[in-house]
């Protein structure tokens, strides 16, 4: 146990060296992204004000915003201040992108466990349904479903919700974050309804690779029930692979929120980048861009230390073959 | 014994439709291939024909889809709209396999500096969740349906980077490779006829399932307004445009929205028997799906 520990640690350190390397990528990458435009903040500026500038005024800005400054050093600075939480201020409100982005990320936060939560109440019951009944009707049935669900678009599932249970039947609002618990359903369903087609074949997968092992059949040539093979032993073996995939679903499912926040007015963070776009609000959609990853890279972080902890045959250090 | 007995009667009743089934995914995703590159042709009317007197009819046999606010003909606008979508996804999956490819190709092969510098850079290009990536690139570069392709090639080669490399490190340690150099192969020689063969399958088959969420994507940045534009028949942009006249008529949103779906679903089910054909793990578990 003591030797596992340090091997532990020894692999936590590891990995986070590698964050460097990324972290580093992505805030480069984003960066670059956004002086790539052929436009610079001071014209977006003028445009969106309205107000003509005249060149030396032009100048003047850039000078005071350092932009004139070679990019490596622009992007320098820039990463300093990112790392003191400092991201700008809209071009639209004016306000600080960063306290922008963390007071609406509750809300993306909120939707995101709804909507994994759901989603494993789907795809894990499905799922291990389907294995338990491989080749058979219910079997064909819930593959079938699965199809369908990973064959339609998000946008187009929260389009016909709302056409059904808002409009048609009237049982829930629209949109918006502000109308209780009945608000977060549809937005929830919508999600929900694509990642657990996906998890459903994944559980199955999972539950099929361990069932057909051979202490199964030994299990079974011993007469061990049926019943108590698969809640005793095959889901027990099968969880972690489980759990593991919901867990990553975690961080994709955080990024992936963006057209269905919109599409249902929910005030979090997707919403905000989307509104930003069209207003060509840069600051704001970089600050999005850039936690986003960061969030997402911690998630599977997590993910993976948690799992390499809990499963005792994967051997630390050996991932990079 | 007769537990045994029993396995054999039910493998026998497993028969393999594979192939049946391939004719039938393959004919229908050519069909919509076909559809898609004869859209002009096929369109009963103008698909950029305003007639307001003629605005937002519901399905009748006129108009078989109905028109939308400006009194154009859905089913042409559907039909033209195929073009747009299927066109830019097969370019898009094109475009990421030889891409992605080649960079896990020139990987796996020399390895070394090149190798770990490369698979950096698309741990950088992974370390960005689902769309947000494609999302800022797409902003940056003011819509049209190829930026939407370029965003989205941006996030989507290290994939291919990725499976290509592991699948080269796998030929590389075969013996036939071993033998094919001391035979005086050159580089190009081992790649284009030992290793380019050797990687195929795995990466098509990933290429054809791509196609579907390709198309899903790429409705879904014109959509936000990031691909297509208005007065671009494209399914995304249409439903987008559709969204406020849901309630009153819904046809101008279903019709482009069932209209993903079923392509959509065409190029999955393709996708999945060219898997069962190709993969070579799957053989001998057919039946079992994933």
């Amino acid at each position: 146990m003591d030797r596992k520990e340090k091997r532990m640690k020894k692999y936590i350190g590891k990995r986070l060296l590698q964050l460097i390397p990324i972290l580093l990528g992505i805030t480069l990458l984003s960066f670059l992204l956004m002086n790539a435009g052929t436009a610079d903040m001071v014209d977006v500026m003028e445009s969106r004000t309205g107000a003509a500038f005249t060149e030396e005024q032009k100048q003047q800005m850039r000078e005071e915003l350092g932009l004139d400054r070679p990019l490596p050093e622009q992007y320098a600075r820039w990463l300093v201040d990112v790392f003191r939480g400092d991201m700008g201020e809209s071009l639209v409100s004016g306000q600080p992108v960063f306290q922008a982005f963390v007071s609406k990320l509750p809300a993306t936060i909120y939707l995101t466990l709804t909507s994994v939560l759901a989603t494993i109440l789907l795809a894990v019951p499905l799922g291990i349904l389907a294995a338990v009944k491989q080749n058979r009707l219910l079997d064909y049935l819930i593959r079938f479903l699965s199809f369908i669900g990973n064959s339609l678009p998000n946008f187009f599932v929260s389009l016909l919700l709302i056409y059904f249970f808002s409009l048609k039947l009237g049982l829930l609002p629209v949109m918006g974050s502000s109308g209780g618990w009945k608000s977060v359903i549809l937005p929830t369903l919508t999600l929900a309804i694509s990642m657990a087609s996906k998890y459903t074949r994944q559980v199955r997968a999972a539950v099929l690779e361990e069932m057909n092992k051979d202490y199964v059949s030994g299990a079974r040539a011993r007469g061990v029930k049926e019943r108590k093979i698969l809640f005793g032993s095959v889901l027990k073996a099968s969880m972690l692979t489980i759990i593991t995939l919901l867990a990553l679903s975690v961080g994709s499912l955080l990024g992936g929120t963006a057209i269905v926040e919109s599409i249902f007015m929910w005030d979090g963070v997707g919403k905000m980048a989307v509104d930003a776009i069209t207003m060509r609000d840069y600051p704001v959609i970089q600050a999005y861009v850039i936690w986003m990853a960061v969030i997402y890279v911690a998630v599977n972080l997590v993910t993976d230390l948690v799992y390499h902890y809990l499963d005792p045959r994967v051997r630390l250090g050996s991932e990079d073959a | 014994m007769e537990e045994q007995k029993i396995t054999v009667r039910k493998q026998k009743k497993i028969r393999d439709y594979t192939k049946w089934k391939m004719i039938l995914f393959g004919a229908l995703a050519v069909g919509v291939i076909l559809v898609a590159a004869f859209a002009p042709y096929l369109t009963p009317y103008d698909p950029y024909a305003q007639d307001l007197t003629q605005a937002l009819k519901p399905p009748d046999r006129i108009h078989l889809l109905g028109t939308d606010r400006y009194g154009r003909d859905m089913l042409s606008r559907v039909i033209m709209g195929s073009q747009t979508t299927v066109f830019s996804a097969l370019l898009l999956v094109l475009v990421i396999t030889v891409i992605g490819s080649a960079v896990g190709i020139v990987c796996g092969y020399y390895g070394g500096k090149i190798d770990s510098f490369l698979m950096r850079l698309s741990d950088v290009f992974l370390a960005f969740p689902g769309m947000v990536f494609a999302i800022a690139v797409a902003s940056v570069m003011s819509g049209g349906v190829m930026n939407a392709v370029v965003a989205l090639a941006c996030i989507s080669w290290p994939k291919y980077a990725r499976l290509a490399r592991s699948q080269v490190l796998t030929v590389k340690s075969m013996p036939y490779m071993a033998a094919a150099r001391l035979s005086g192969s050159g580089t190009v020689k081992i790649v284009l006829k030992h290793i380019v063969p050797n990687i195929a399958g795995p990466v098509i088959v990933t290429a054809v399932l791509d196609i579907g969420t390709m198309i899903m994507e790429i409705a879904g940045l014109s959509f936000l307004g990031l691909g297509a534009t208005p007065p671009a028949a494209e399914w995304g942009s249409m439903m987008s445009n559709g969204r406020s006249m849901l309630q009153t008529s819904p046809w101008v949103i279903l019709a482009p929205g069932f209209a993903i779906f079923l392509t959509v679903m065409v190029f999955n089910l393709a996708g999945d028997t060219v898997r069962d054909i190709l993969d070579p793990r799957r053989q001998g578990r057919k039946g079992g799906g994933d």
